[in-house]
């Protein structure tokens, strides 16, 4: 409800609000997407590229050791035009691609294609083709480009089930350029249905959230509501969810509080209400009473010593009795919100002025005035002049003479200048533990004193008026000695009315 | 000493103001309906009338327009600070005056005075008779015509009109004309000044929502004039 400044607060909202609910509830729902599309996508590939490559790969072995084993060699192997042309038709019968067949016999080199030696094939898999009779394979990555690479050795067939190596060993190299660009193929498939999978995973996150985040709103804006007075604020309840559960909550809840506020309400009305009637009732009787407290006074020298005095107590304490009924009523209109402004355009000064010449505080050993002219401002004439009187007042009564009323305007960052008043007094000061209650009602700073001379409701009455102009008012001590009442109202531009 | 009508409906109000009024010499009748109160005004013939608002059947506020019909007798109203009756509507049914209860004798009879006092404003080395277009003002025989026909005017709006026509145009603030017309302290309600100005300007402007004769300074108050 405060309406102060709100900048930290709004920064502070903004930086949550990156991470709010909405965000979060979003973010979980596109990793479990990216999660399980990405490991779909990936066993896939895998999978795939295997079997691609796999069948590439046996086709290729199976139909280089069929050539190898049709070719007869005679040994000694000789290096040549011969062997080279061997290899050469090897080379030329290559499945699935062509490729290039090395012959390595001890120190003989030869090769179908320009260089004799491979710069592919590997230690590695010329001891594994030495090892293993029926040959072997390796795939090798060079310059980027991927081989098969195959190693037969040439056998003789001594038995049924024994092979004799006859050390020659053949070596296809074929470049698997075309299964690369399958595989590749196949990655750009897998991410590139991965990716608007999660686009497509964004719209039902996004649903879900507004669902989730629907009555969340709602809530919001019902709690605002309720916070701003309207207590009959309540929420639809949809569904049987939990969020269903906070809403029914929330209603009940609402429901008490308005209830209570409402008893409550209506006990404040009915307290006010006799307040205001016991002061009406009171006025009329007093009324009477006031007329006729001047018969006393001037007959009261003609009664015997006694009933003068009797006659001369009832009168004094009629007239107080006035006030206090009066500022009763005051304080009352100002609770039931019924105390209205009558502003006019005034000279500050010539009001002040006029306020204490009113009630003979022209006196200037007791009153004292710092009143620069040409000051105007949109007064109530009447509570302005009240505000001045209790003021000045109370510090001849509580503070001491002399009492200084200062006036001057001052210009406020927020645009508007303010009138502001002080008055001091050159009594001891308010002491500090009284300087928070100052403003009561009937409240009394001097414990030892039963009752003052006014009605307790001064400074009240001061207070509310003060605040019925939309301005502040405070209490505080001199630095020497003597207290301190500065009363800020802000000055408008002219306005409606005159 | 003036005559004075009092209609107050409770009995110790009636009594306490009557028997206060009466010792500062004045002669007083009281009543306690506006009924009663409109019946003894032939046969008291008073020089003011002194009317609570609140009254039980005809209430202050009717009084105060039927006494208004036929006589520009000098009316104070009687009210208390936040009645249900608003000292307004009495001004603009035609009251001079008005004292918030509860009041010492000394403060009403200060009002009887002042509503009763005629503005010594110095006829000296003025016409008798003043002409402001079809205004004519006569401030010795205290009569106003406009256009020849005589008007109606209540005392206090005889004497708003020949202060502000006193010096015409000259601005005077609300506060000013307070003090001066009413006898009222500066921080006495200012809405008494405009209520009578509202019925001034109905019995001598042609137009009331343009006057010519009684105009505002938005801001600064009232001035007779310029024509």
């Amino acid at each position: 409800m405060s309406t102060g400044p709100e900048s930290g607060p709004v920064l502070g909202r903004a930086r949550v609000r990156a991470f709010g609910l909405r965000t979060r509830l979003l973010l979980a729902f596109l990793l479990v997407a990216a999660v399980s599309a990405g490991t779909t996508a990936a066993l896939t590939y895998r999978e795939a590229r295997n079997a691609l490559l796999e069948t590439a790969q046996d086709t290729a072995v199976t139909s280089f050791r069929e050539q190898v084993q049709q070719i007869g060699v005679g040994l000694p192997v000789q290096g040549g035009e011969d062997l080279e042309e061997l290899l050469r038709g090897i080379a030329r019968r290559g499945k699935p691609h062509p490729w290039v067949v090395f012959a390595e016999y001890g120190s003989v080199r030869a090769s179908s294609g320009e260089n004799p030696v491979s710069t592919v094939i590997t230690p590695e898999l010329r001891r594994a083709a030495r090892a293993n009779p029926h040959g072997s394979f390796e795939r090798v990555v060079k310059d980027g480009v991927p081989y098969l690479t195959i190693a037969m050795p040439t056998v003789f067939k001594t038995g049924p089930y024994s092979l004799l190596p006859s050390g020659l060993v053949l070596y296809a190299v074929m470049p698997m350029t075309d299964e690369q660009v399958n595989v590749d193929a196949l990655l750009m498939a897998a991410r590139d249905g991965a990716l608007p999978g999660l686009a497509v995973a964004l719209i039902p996150g996004l649903i879900a959230a507004r669902s989730v985040l629907r009555p969340v709103r709602e809530l919001r804006r019902a709690a605002r509501n309720m916070g701003s007075g309207r207590l009959d604020t309540r929420i639809p309840v949809r569904g049987s969810d939990e969020l269903a559960d906070l809403a029914r909550t929330f209603n009940e809840s609402a429901g008490q509080l308005e209830r209570t506020v409402r008893e409550l309400r209506e006990a404040e009305e009915r307290a006010r209400r006799f307040a205001s009637d016991v002061s009406h009732e009171l006025r009329t009787p007093l009324a009477g009473m006031l007329a006729v407290t001047e018969v006393l006074d001037e007959d009261a020298d003609h009664l015997d010593a006694d009933t003068a005095r009797a006659v001369r107590l009832v009168s004094a304490e009629t007239g107080k009795l006035a006030v206090l009924v009066e500022d009763l009523m005051e304080i009352s209109r100002f609770d039931a919100r019924a105390a209205e402004l009558n502003t006019d355009e005034i000279d500050v000064a010539e009001a002040i002025r006029k306020t204490l010449s009113n009630r003979h505080w022209t006196d200037d050993d007791r009153v004292r005035t710092q009143l620069p002219d040409g000051i105007r401002a949109r007064l109530d004439p009447r509570r302005f002049d009240i505000v001045i009187a209790n003021l000045v007042g109370n510090a001849l009564r509580h503070g001491g003479a002399p009492v200084t009323v200062r006036l001057r305007t001052e210009a406020r960052s927020a645009g508007t200048p303010v009138l502001i008043t002080e008055v001091m007094d050159s009594g001891p000061g308010i002491r500090t533990d009284s300087l928070p209650h100052i403003f009561d009602r009937f409240y009394k700073a001097d414990a030892a004193r039963i009752r003052s001379a006014g009605s307790g409701l001064g400074l009240a009455i001061t207070l509310e008026n003060v605040k019925l102009h939309g301005g502040t008012i405070r209490a505080g001590n001199l630095p020497g000695a003597g207290a301190v009442f500065t009363l800020e109202i802000p000055l408008r531009a002219e306005g409606a009315g005159g | 000493m003036p005559r004075v009508l009092l209609i107050e409906d409770d009995p110790s109000v009636r009594e306490g103001v009557e028997l206060g009024l009466r010792r500062r010499g004045h002669e007083v009748r009281a009543a306690a309906t506006g009924e009663a109160g409109l019946a003894a005004m032939a046969e008291f013939r008073p020089d003011l009338l002194l009317l609570d608002l609140m009254l039980p059947g005809m209430n202050g506020v009717q009084v105060c327009r039927q006494v208004r019909e036929r006589s520009q007798l000098p009316i104070i109203m009687l009210t208390a600070r936040g009645d249900d009756f608003d000292v307004v509507i009495g001004l603009e049914a035609g009251a001079d005056d008005y004292i918030v209860k509860p009041a010492r004798t000394e403060v009403i009879e200060a009002r009887i005075r002042a509503v009763l006092r005629r503005l010594d404003d110095g006829g000296a080395g003025r016409p008798a008779i003043e002409f402001y277009g079809e205004l004519a003002i006569d401030r010795v025989g205290l009569t106003v015509t406009k256009a020849g026909r005589p008007l109606a005017l209540a005392p206090s709006e005889l004497k708003l009109l020949l202060h502000l026509a006193a010096a015409p145009e000259q601005v005077f603030s609300r506060q000013q004309l307070l003090e001066h017309v009413w006898e009222h302290s500066y921080h006495a309600d200012a809405r008494l000044v405009d209520a009578c100005v509202a019925r001034l300007r109905g019995k001598i402007e042609d137009e009331a929502g343009s006057p010519r004769y009684v105009q505002t300074l938005r801001g600064f108050g009232y001035r007779f004039g310029p024509l």
